[in-house]
């Protein structure tokens, strides 16, 4: 486990926002550092009853419970295997803990202005809510992901509708 | 200054309102002595008018200190008032007392308002201070004229010109002038001339004789006596001149703003010295014994095995001594609750034309300082019931036989992992039928019905029940004993009654000692392990499977004793696999939420333990039947059960509503996959 102030400090160009990255099901994806409080490794959790599928549970987090919520079924992919490189991220958005699954993590990145693009506009605009923004880093696409929506607890509380199609799939 | 004043706000408020509390309890102590002695008036006590005077000396000081200029005044005028009750000047009899019980309320509701920043109604707080007032120069015109002349200057806000030059050998006595400037600004406005003429040569100078004095100009409503009193420890050891300067139109007063809202919120825990000392000294073992297991495992042979173990059990010992201290921190004598009610008994028996006698045992009792604020209403409203509706008029009780004085006993005491208080009166009783015919009124009972004794006591907590006649602002507004009832149980406690028709009633309240544990059951459904809190527990029973019956649909059933309730699966309700779904099986557990009973039905009980209460709303949010988290001995979390909300799940339909994919039987219920 190491925090993210521990991370590498690489030079950092004015006006560009560190972004942790990582993979999930091929694809990259970035979170804003400054709302990251830990990385640990896939652990043990407690379901909780009744609650979306997405949300795997809770977790003991030094004393502290925290729900942890499974981004892959958040987004409607499949369900992966944990393995060595699954983790945690444990975000703190204005002083609530969440912790979020991903297959592994990769890199911290600085992102200037220059390198954002738009969304472009794509069929079913499906989860567009939790995207930021695209940007490219070294030729490769990397999307921004606003962890305050993906967290939020009036999300989580999203009606059984939103449930059943996370667990239907 | 440059030092930021509000820090300290809280703690002011916090003084001065236990100063305040302190000064009710004196009055009510002085009231008492005047109404022994049988007389109006009483030769109090100096030492109770000491403290009580001390108290508004003290929150006079602080608020003008602070900028609470309002408090302030307030508390000037009752100062001075009490200041000619302690000289002896006047006497306290019951008018007085009571319109001292008065300021103190008026200083109160001033110094909450300064605090949250609302209103106070100023038509009282204004009235109550002209009767003080004009109480003030009644007893003015009383006592000698020459009293009377140095008396006059008291309200009129006077100038002051103090010369204050200090012998030499001021310092060697111990006082400060600091101290003494500090303390005329409290008086008043003050501006200080520091006279530099008897300064010697650095050389020459010896740095322990005080070579300083001071020309003072003091603006404000006070008299000489006061200022007097501020030298008088140093009255021998200096040249004193103070001189009344004519009256001018006085520069306007710098008005110190008073700082608005401080968050309420924000609460601070005053802990006795005694228990942060135990607390360090358990710390402080931690670490010894964490040192000793440090150093057995840096080379670690396995001769040192044994040591290991002693090490390890003297580890558990520290961590429980350290739970304990830690919880203890948290726990508050029982008299911050029971401090309040001798003033409430006071009001109302003067208002109901009763006798009244309060006695209390036990108020250093400690519990949970959350249980305590949580049971200040409930405690008021039982006392209040016990004047009103137990307790008789004086004629009634020598009528039967009764002393002319009702007793009204407050009795806390610790049992176990319990609280137990008792509020016991030797009124009336309650008037069974009475509480009959209004149960059958209201529609609470069929007028055929031929309810227990036990059963009619019941009804009293029943919602919307009042046995008063005429709605009075005392009791009886419908809201009563169902919402104490509740309150009690919210706190995971309860409380009883019992009753002697014509001797008295006795409610008995069971509190547990914190919120921050529970006792509870763990059970276990499939791979899951559940915390059920050992209150709402009954009993425990194998599964009769001819017990089971099916009235309408697949609701089912279960009767123990003649006694029916409906049958809960736990993993029907919670949507996960269960190790069987045959009841003959498991277990059924009965509990009872709210007064009614049901059967969960679990796998297996694991045993029973003290858990530690984890909010899941801090960082998620509050899920049905479900009231809280806990982390198990392994680290993993396990949930804690509500029951109340677990049988609202059940009549929701099972919560299968939430996940309608396939859940339409039981059987098929969707169970999320974990890993």
């Amino acid at each position: 486990m190491q925090t993210a102030h521990a991370l590498e400090h690489k030079g950092m160009p004015s006006g560009a926002e560190q972004f942790l990255t990582f993979r999930l099901h091929g694809q990259d994806y970035g979170i804003t550092i400054l709302k990251i409080q830990e990385i640990k490794g896939w652990d043990q959790v407690t379901p909780i009853p009744n609650s979306p599928a997405y949300v795997k549970g809770v977790l003991n987090l030094r004393g502290v419970i925290v729900p942890v919520i499974d981004l892959r079924l958040r987004f409607g992919l499949p369900e992966a295997e944990r393995d060595v490189f699954t983790v945690i991220i444990v975000a703190n958005v204005n002083g609530r803990l969440a912790g979020i699954v991903v297959d592994a993590v990769s890199d911290v990145v600085n992102i200037g202005a220059g390198q954002l693009c738009d969304v472009p506009a794509y069929e079913g605009q499906e989860n567009r809510e939790f995207i930021k923004g695209l940007a490219q880093v070294d030729g490769k696409l990397l999307v921004l992901l606003d962890v305050d929506r993906m967290v939020n607890p009036d999300s989580l509380d999203k009606s059984a509708a939103a449930a059943a199609v996370a667990a239907a799939r | 200054m440059a030092i930021d004043m509000r820090q300290f706000h809280q703690t002011f408020f916090e003084e001065s309102l236990e100063g305040l509390a302190g000064m009710e309890t004196e009055l009510l102590r002085l009231e008492k002595a005047a109404a022994n002695n049988g007389h109006d008036t009483v030769a109090a006590d100096p030492e109770i008018l000491n403290t009580i005077f001390r108290a508004a000396h003290s929150i006079k000081g602080g608020s003008s200190t602070f900028g609470f200029e309002e408090v302030a005044a307030f508390a000037h005028v009752l100062e001075s008032r009490l200041d000619a009750l302690r000289d002896g000047r006047s006497r306290p009899d019951r008018r007085v007392i009571n319109l001292l019980l008065l300021s103190v309320d008026c200083l109160r509701s001033l110094i909450i308002s300064a605090r949250t920043g609302k209103e106070t109604d100023k038509n009282v707080i204004d009235g109550v201070r002209s009767q003080l007032e004009s109480l003030e120069s009644e007893s003015r015109a009383s006592v000698a004229p020459m009293m009377a002349t140095s008396q006059t200057q008291t309200s009129a806000t006077a100038h002051w010109h103090i010369v204050f030059r200090p012998h030499r050998r001021l310092f060697h006595t111990g006082n400060d002038p600091l101290r003494i400037l500090r303390e005329l600004s409290v008086l008043g406005e003050i501006k200080v001339q520091t006279d530099l003429a008897d300064l010697p040569a650095w050389a020459q100078m010896d740095p322990e004789e005080c070579y300083l004095a001071w020309n003072i100009e003091l603006i404000g409503p006070v008299s000489r006596e006061a200022i007097a009193e501020v030298f008088s420890w140093v009255v021998d050891d200096c040249t004193l001149e103070i001189t009344a300067q004519p009256v001018q139109s006085l520069a306007p007063r710098s008005i110190t703003e008073a700082v608005a809202f401080m968050d309420a919120h924000a609460g601070t825990l005053r802990v006795s010295v005694p228990k942060v000392d135990a607390l360090i000294n358990t710390v402080g073992e931690l670490v010894i014994t964490q040192t000793m297991l440090s150093q057995l495992t840096t080379n670690f042979s396995f001769d040192n095995l044994s040591r290991l173990f002693a090490g390890i059990a003297q580890l558990e010992r520290n961590t429980r001594e350290l739970q304990e201290s830690v919880m203890h921190i948290r726990m508050l004598p029982l008299s911050f609750a029971f401090n309040r009610l001798p003033r409430l008994v006071h009001d109302m028996s003067q208002k109901l034309e009763k006798k009244v006698e309060l006695v209390i045992h036990g108020e250093q009792t400690e519990i949970d300082k959350t249980v305590i604020d949580r049971l200040i209403d409930p405690l008021l409203h039982l006392v209040r019931n016990s004047l009103d509706h137990g307790i008789e008029r004086p004629a009634e009780r020598v009528a039967a036989g009764k002393s002319e004085t009702g007793h009204i006993e407050l009795k806390a005491c610790q049992k176990g992992g319990n609280v137990v208080i008792e509020i016991r009166d030797d009124g009336r009783g309650l008037a069974y039928d009475r509480i009959l015919t209004k149960a059958v009124e209201r529609g609470l009972l069929p007028a055929s019905a031929k309810p227990s004794p036990g059963e009619i006591v019941e009804m009293i907590f029943m919602p919307g029940f009042s046995t008063a006649e005429a709605v009075s602002d005392i009791s009886g507004r419908g809201m009563g004993m169902d919402v104490v009832r509740n309150n009690i149980r919210s706190l995971g406690g309860g409380v009883e009654v019992s009753t002697q028709k014509g001797h008295g009633t006795c409610f008995t309240m069971r509190l547990p000692l914190t919120l921050a544990i529970v006792d509870g059951l763990s059970v276990q459904v499939g791979v899951h392990t559940y915390i059920l809190p050992l209150v709402s527990i009954v009993e425990s029973v194998r599964i009769n499977p001819e017990q089971i019956s099916r009235p309408a649909g697949s609701a089912e059933l279960y009767g123990l004793r003649q006694e029916y309730m409906p049958l809960l699966r736990l993993y029907e309700l919670f949507h996960v696999e269960p190790r069987s779904t045959d009841l003959a099986q498991g277990l059924l557990v009965i509990v009872e939420a709210d007064g009614k009973k049901a059967g969960l039905y679990v796998d297996d009980l694991l045993g029973q333990q003290q858990v530690v209460i984890k909010s899941l709303a801090t960082h998620y949010r509050k899920v049905e039947g479900i009231s809280a988290a806990t982390i198990l001995g392994d680290g993993t979390v396990a949930m804690i059960l509500d029951m109340t909300g677990l049988i609202r799940l059940a009549h929701a339909g099972g919560g299968r509503a939430a996940i309608p994919t396939g859940a339409a039987s039981m059987t098929t219920a969707v169970t999320p996959t974990f890993n």
